[in-house]
């Protein structure tokens, strides 16, 4: 027994000893190859920590916090600008990035407007905001003729009625939802003006009782199940759902359309710490990530677009080839970025997403 | 001196875990919402005569003048309330029972209810999702035995949310009950019974008044955290069961206003710790008067 004992204990001081450094990341869920996680710390040496959250407001409030213990996080954009103003991030070392080059010049432009010369993050992904269908129960209900491409679907209380039945999921993020029905009332989708602003929340408030749930992450597997017919999500996220149903066979049909009124493009973007407790090995991983035959396996994987124009030969067809993944000059055309909304605005914002989904 | 220092310790627990972070979140409470790291000003770096120059009310003004925090408050005291009382119905005869089984099974039937804190919390909420949801157990058991031809909604809804808090918070008001009816002297029921009452009057007479100080403690046990209660009502609940757990996640998460967040808080203690010490009062005074 006491050998035993000892035993473990020089295993234990082993395996302590073999990892030199440590990283913390984290990153949103589903949002990853696993196997890169491994073969990130085969390759380093380095040992990874990896941790997951499904909603910006959660990590940033960390990063507020102070001493998140996290070396890499991957907030989108317009969190990751304001958070930028806060102080929360370290500008990065372009010396310790040598993939850097790999990045796409299209996305670094559009990233600009939220990290100004690109000095704090890196995008990893990027995608848009838009309807997942489940293609059989929709037809079935508001018949072949049904607005599956437009806004009408989920923002008609008429059609919303008859989905009701069979399930509806909308994003908890009223970020995403609000400048959306801005859109559906033809204003800007970035305006902050109070009736503009009612207009949206009219548009909410009457289709609220058809929707089941708000949440950031359950319609993935809702979808894939067949227990819900649309969710309003993200592009990615909707794809995994139709992969998932595809390999469970259970006859489920799910297709991506980005609404013809515009859809929202946005940009998660890998960025360190001011408070990093290791910032050379946050860099080790951020190239990592910048290596294209990763950053490709990474976007085969969880079907985002990625800002990595040298990956863009190792994607697969289904990704690259996919115009709701990558979609082609037409539909670029027609999306449209996120700025931050100002303290006072947030909170009313805050305040009326409260009021759509509670009626208070 | 030994006197002293025994009395010191539970006192010093109370300052450190209680009374400094009340300070602390009160501080933030008067303090206004800032964009930095941490999210509101004054704070320790401005110095020490700054930091409590610039404090006011004005976060605990802005609670009265939007009708949600009211009503968030209310809809959670009823939420509380509710599902205490269907707590102590559920546990009270479960106590009883154990109370009243022979010796021997005594520790067995304390161990069953004790049993399931042994896997995690949240797990056990996620096995409620399966087997409330449309598709889940108890609506195929049902569809089964031919109760129902259409399946009942029961997630997402408040029944959802009253079916966690009872099951969560159930065995926190058997344990106290039982505590208090185990040490009933069951010859103050033979006495009574000899005495001419009845049964049912015997236990109204003697085992309830007698098992009063472990109903009041199983109470408070499952009301206090209930009324905070926040992974129950957003795992089971519906998006429009409005509680104050969630209006607190709003406040610090999406708002970023960890000064308003505070002001919620600390009404929240407020609505608790005052009828908490009413009540010890008014049993202080009760005994003093017996005695």
């Amino acid at each position: 027994m006491k050998q035993m004992l000892s035993t473990v204990a020089v295993l234990a001081i082993a395996s302590t000893a073999a990892w030199a450094e440590e990283v913390r990341v984290y990153n949103w869920s589903d949002y990853i190859d696993e196997e890169l996680l491994s073969k990130f710390e085969d390759e380093t040496g380095i040992k990874l920590i990896y941790d997951v959250f499904d909603s910006n407001e959660v990590l940033e409030t960390k990063m507020l916090a102070g001493s998140s213990g996290y070396d890499v996080v991957v907030p989108t954009g317009d969190f990751l600008q304001r958070m930028i103003t806060a102080g929360a991030f370290q500008k990065l070392d372009q010396a310790q990035l040598p993939n850097a080059g790999n990045l796409w010049e299209v996305i670094k432009d559009r990233t600009e407007q939220y990290d100004a010369g690109n000095a704090h993050s890196i995008n990893y992904m990027w995608g848009t905001t838009g309807l997942g269908v489940n293609v059989g129960k929709v037809a079935e209900i508001l018949g072949d003729d049904a607005p599956v491409g437009s806004l009408e679907l989920v923002f008609n209380p008429a059609n919303m009625k008859k989905l009701a039945e069979c399930g509806v999921h909308f994003l908890d993020a009223p970020t995403e939802l609000i400048p959306a029905a801005l859109t559906f009332v033809g204003e800007d989708p970035n305006s902050e003006d109070p009736e503009a602003f009612a207009k949206a929340e009219a548009v909410l408030s009457a289709i609220r009782p058809y929707v089941t749930k708000f949440h950031s992450s359950e319609y993935i597997n809702a979808l894939a199940n067949g227990d819900i017919c649309v969710a309003f999500g993200w592009s990615g996220d909707i794809l995994q759902a139709r992969d998932r149903a595809d390999e469970a066979e259970n006859g489920v049909e799910i297709a991506f359309n980005a609404p013809s009124e515009g859809a929202l493009m946005w940009f998660d973007q890998m960025a360190i710490p001011t408070d990093a407790p290791n910032p050379e090995a946050a860099h080790t991983f951020l190239n990592f990530i910048m290596d294209a035959q990763n950053m490709a396996a990474a976007s085969n994987y969880v079907y985002y677009a990625n800002g990595n124009k040298a990956s863009q030969e190792f994607l697969v067809e289904d990704v690259i080839g996919d115009p709701a993944i990558y979609p082609d000059a037409a539909t670029l055309e027609n999306l449209y970025t996120k700025a931050p909304y100002p303290q006072k605005v947030q909170r009313k914002v805050t305040r009326m997403w409260t009021k759509i989904k509670s009626g208070t | 001196m030994r006197r002293f220092v025994l009395i010191a310790v539970p006192y010093l627990w109370l300052l450190a875990l209680f009374l400094v972070p009340f300070v602390i979140v009160f501080k933030i409470a008067l303090s206004d919402a800032a964009l930095a790291i941490p999210p509101y000003m004054p704070t320790m770096k401005d110095g020490l005569s700054a930091m409590f120059s610039q404090l006011d009310f004005e976060n605990f003004v802005f609670l009265t003048e939007d009708d949600l925090y009211w009503k968030a408050y209310l809809s959670s005291l009823r939420i509380a309330f509710i599902s205490t009382v269907l707590t102590l119905l559920f546990g009270y005869p479960i106590a009883y029972a154990m109370a009243r089984a022979p010796h021997e099974w005594r520790a067995t039937l304390m161990m069953l209810i004790i049993l399931p804190f042994w896997t995690s919390f949240l797990i056990r909420v996620y096995a409620w999702i399966g087997i409330l949801s449309t598709e889940g157990l108890l609506n195929r058991f049902l569809f089964w035995i031919g109760a129902i031809s259409e399946p009942l909604t029961i997630l997402n809804t408040s029944t959802a949310v009253y079916i966690g808090i009872v099951y969560t918070y159930i065995p926190f008001m058997i344990l106290p009950i039982y505590a208090a009816l185990e040490r009933l002297d069951a010859s103050l029921i033979e006495a009574a019974e000899d005495l001419g009452c009845s049964r049912m009057k015997a236990f109204w007479l003697i085992t309830i008044p007698l098992s009063k100080g472990g109903i009041v403690a199983g109470c408070f046990l499952v009301f206090i955290p209930a009324l905070g209660e926040f992974v129950i009502p957003s795992l089971l609940g519906g998006s429009g069961t409005l509680m104050i757990g969630k209006v607190l996640f709003e406040e610090f998460f999406s708002n970023r206003d960890w000064p308003v967040a505070s002001a919620v808080a600390v009404i929240l203690l407020l609505i608790l710790i005052v009828p908490i010490i009413l009540f010890q009062r008014n049993e202080q005074r009760q005994q003093e008067a017996e005695g």
